[in-house]
């Protein structure tokens, strides 16, 4: 029996190496999968929260002039449900994959810089209780998830709302900018022997450019945050035209990060997907080349394409065509992807798992999500779609239709080997079809009431505009997609009460994670791999003419880890505190600041003289 | 180079180069967009004034309302504190040329160069925004000076940290830490040392010589 075997292993790896347990392991832990399952499991506790503020949206939306929600907390919500799902549940859902998998796929034992991985969990940890806790005040942000001036001035906005969004985003990008660092360095530096950078897996490639992106784009976002608070703490007039600033000045600075900011949520999903379509179509990936320069361009457009979310503000006629240009121009190599996606279930032996049901909703989704794009690309079009339901359907089939859709595909792809359990195929397969129509029964309708005159962002409408019917449609299907993520909820649950039954390629993986056993042991490879070619684990296979054994568990005696470390935690801390003291800066002065400073200082002096291991 | 040193303190990266450079590397580009916004957003506003010096720091000036403004820049000062900062560039390189071959002395000399520059550049600045005050340009009086502050205030904030760096390095210089092989870690430093320069030469002349 492979599962007596597999039990024997187990318990003779057990006998020679004991994996620390308990509250404090998790605390200073620097194992780039701990870290990994500490941002998943946060990060789908806000998707939870996220998906809640949103039904109680769509309770509120079910029938006209509703009084459910007061117009207050219905901004509050529509805010924080925008921000909660970019900025706590799918960046940090994409980064549990970059932690879990990265290292695993380019046959590393840990990232570059572990302390510093677990300094970024801990800042974004603080930054998403941080941007929560306005709840607490009674004042959650309330003005949009890309808080346009004049909305968050002082004038308009005198309340703590604005200011937890503010700081909140501000410890966010922290977390994010030392991820990039370090998982920008952990792709070009640590690949295993022959990993060439043509010879990386896609998943790996779309993450490293989405690295590249976040380099670029959070700075931006960070001074125009730096510039808000200067207008709300220290009286400038940034973006307050009665100081001779300009508001546009905010959507400009907003949106050269907030378009980008879009990659970064879609291009690791893309990589998700380019990892399960050829594993269940039993074929490599169709046109590899072409996957990777098509991702890398449409990184680089990504940057000249902001100004189309502002063909509103009148740009004038030369601004308008160049970035509907831009943006008709992105279709091309997202379109280059699709056909690649396409070519590669073609003809292939496929599986019929839960993955490759996700994978091809995704695609499904993901094009109509496009297409629509594609058609408020065009300035007059967009004239006409700006401000209502249809941007709303747009976005989300681009980001659940894509982002949560690749996101989960990935969940049931690599949960095996992330908990050493295979998640149930029927309740798998109930999710999925649960989640289809819930997800398009309360998207599609949105793009006819959008077209017919239905604005975003108001809390109620009148009777007998037509409304009230598709309203209704889309509040049922709200539920439905609620409950297909209860169905997932109970399928981890019973996964987690049953035996650690994965064995390490339960899928006939193409890629390094599925050479070693599920889950991995602390230091991931006992020896290192040497890499000769794309699907390195399908040669390894044909070489031998069939599957390969179980891999051992071995003891780990000599393997060199990193010690843990508390002082990523101080330090986070010291982040944390330093943002919380300015806000309180009006009634403290600047000691709340100051006592931030030094946490932080502590935290960093210390980490820098403590041994690294 | 420090070839050598590498070798004996890291296995082989797959490029080649130590990692906790190419991480210095990447900081610094990102830090480039950082310095792109700050910069962009003082040139979207220098001339953007309804009171107060501005727009011509440079001139005396008298305001459409009639009122009288006199030039708040001080060339002169602030050029003496860019040499510093530049020489300071040369002295860091020295120092680390030092540590490479093992030579506390100059290491300490050197390094110990390059931190009074800074400190001197970062004095020069907390005496410049004192006077700016005392002229009346103060963060909120229009949006040059709001713009002006902040750029070279976090331009400030990035030496001033660059310093405390420095200031600890030549601690562990002094305690002998900084041997030959570990002369990376005063290499790291001084990348971003050389880079809190360079913004700097941007900075001088779109704030302070084109008119």
């Amino acid at each position: 029996m492979a599962t007596s075997a597999l039990d024997q292993q187990r318990a003779h790896a057990a006998a020679g190496h004991h994996e620390p347990t308990g509250l404090w392991s998790w605390l200073t832990t620097v194992d780039h999968k701990r870290i990994g399952i500490l941002y998943g499991s946060t990060a789908f506790f806000f998707f939870l929260v996220g998906g809640i503020e949103a039904l109680l949206l769509r309770i509120q939306l079910g029938s006209p002039n509703n009084t459910f929600l007061s117009p207050e907390t219905y901004n509050q919500l529509f805010t924080m449900h925008g921000t909660t799902m970019i900025f706590l549940a799918i960046m940090p859902l994409s980064a549990m994959f970059f932690n879990f998998m990265i290292p695993l796929q380019i046959g590393a034992r840990d990232v570059a810089f572990p302390r510093l991985n677990a300094f970024s969990y801990w800042v974004f940890l603080l930054g998403g209780l941080f941007l929560n806790s306005g709840f607490l005040f009674g004042a959650a942000p309330d003005q949009g998830w890309y808080g346009y001036a004049n909305l968050t001035s002082l004038q308009y906005s005198p309340g703590l709302n604005v200011d937890f969004w503010m700081f909140g985003l501000q410890i966010l990008g922290i977390a994010s900018l030392a991820a990039a660092v370090n998982f920008f360095v952990t792709i070009l530096n640590m690949r295993a022997p022959g990993m060439t950078l043509m010879r990386m897996p896609m998943f790996t490639w779309m993450s490293f450019i989405t690295q590249v992106l976040l380099l670029l784009a959070f700075p931006v976002i960070t001074v125009a945050l730096i510039l808000l608070m200067f207008d709300r703490f220290f009286g400038t007039h940034f973006f307050v035209p009665a100081g001779g600033g300009d508001p546009l000045l905010w959507q400009h600075m907003f949106w050269i990060f907030g378009h980008p900011e879009v990659y970064i949520l879609v291009l690791p999903g893309f990589g998700i997907i380019s990892e399960v379509l050829p594993v269940f179509s039993r074929k490599p990936l169709f046109g590899y080349a072409a996957m990777v320069f098509s991702g890398a361009f449409i990184a680089f457009l990504g940057f000249g394409v902001w100004s189309h979310h502002m063909f509103t503000t009148g740009m004038g006629p030369i601004a308008d065509t160049f970035f509907s240009l831009t943006t008709m121009l992105i279709a091309v190599p997202t379109g280059v992807k699709i056909f690649n996606w396409l070519g590669t279930v073609w003809g292939g032996s496929i599986q019929y798992r839960v993955p490759i049901y996700f994978a091809l909703g995704f695609i499904a989704m993901f094009i109509i999500g496009g297409l629509s794009g594609v058609m408020h690309s065009s300035p007059p079009a967009d004239l006409q779609q700006n401000d209502s339901y249809f941007i709303v359907a747009h976005f989300h089939y681009v980001l659940f239709g894509g982002s949560i859709f690749a996101l989960t595909a990935g969940g049931y792809y690599w949960w095996p080997k992330m908990f050493g359990r295979m998640l149930d195929e029927r309740l798998g397969k109930i999710h999925f079809w649960l989640m289809l129509i819930g997800f398009n029964v309360t998207f599609f309708p949105m793009h006819i009431v959008g077209l017919n005159g239905m604005p975003r962002r108001v809390y109620t409408y009148p009777e007998g505009l037509g409304f009230e019917t598709l309203n209704r449609l889309e509040t049922v299907g709200a539920f439905i997609l609620g409950l297909s993520f209860l169905v997932f909820l109970i399928n981890i649950i019973k996964t987690w009460r049953g035996p650690r039954n994965a064995p390490a390629d339960p899928w006939n993986g193409a890629t390094l994670e599925w050479s070693i056993p599920s889950p991995p042991q602390e230091w991931n490879f006992a020896e290192v791999p040497v890499v000769h070619g794309r699907d390195p684990l399908w040669e390894t296979k044909r070489e031998r003419g069939g599957p390969l054994p179980e891999p051992p568990r071995v003891s780990g005696q000599g393997i060199h880890l990193p010690h843990p470390s508390y002082w990523p935690l101080v330090a986070a801390i010291g982040v944390a505190g330093v943002m919380v003291g300015v806000m309180a800066e009006p009634k403290v002065g600047p000691w709340g600041i100051m006592a931030g400073a030094l946490i932080l200082f502590i935290g960093v002096f210390n980490w820098a003289f403590e041994p690294a291991g | 180079m420090s070839d050598h040193a590498h070798a004996i303190e890291h296995h082989e990266t797959s490029t080649g180069l130590d990692s906790r450079k190419l991480a210095i590397w990447t900081f610094i580009g990102s830090e480039c967009l950082f310095f792109a916004t700050l910069i962009s957003n003082y040139l979207v506003h220098k001339e953007t004034w309804l009171t107060g010096p501005g727009p011509f720091p440079h001139q005396e000036w008298v305001s459409p309302a009639g009122q009288h403004f006199e030039p708040i820049i001080e060339i002169p000062l602030v050029t003496l504190g860019t040499a510093l900062l530049l020489f300071s560039s040369l002295f860091v390189v020295l120092a680390l040329a030092n540590a490479q071959r093992g030579s506390r002395k100059g290491l300490l000399l050197w390094l110990g160069l390059t931190i009074m520059c800074g400190l001197f550049f970062v004095g020069m600045q907390v005496y410049e925004f004192t006077h700016f005050v005392h002229k009346g340009l103060t963060l909120k009086t229009n949006l040059y000076g709001a713009s002006f502050f902040v750029l070279t205030g976090f331009h400030g904030t990035h030496v001033t940290l660059g310093v405390i760096w420095l200031i600890t390095l030549w601690i562990e210089g002094f305690r002998g830490r900084i041997p030959p092989a570990k002369s990376l870690n005063l290499e790291i430093a001084a990348l971003y040392w050389h880079f809190v320069d360079v913004v700097w030469i941007v900075i001088f002349p779109v704030v302070y010589l084109i008119t």
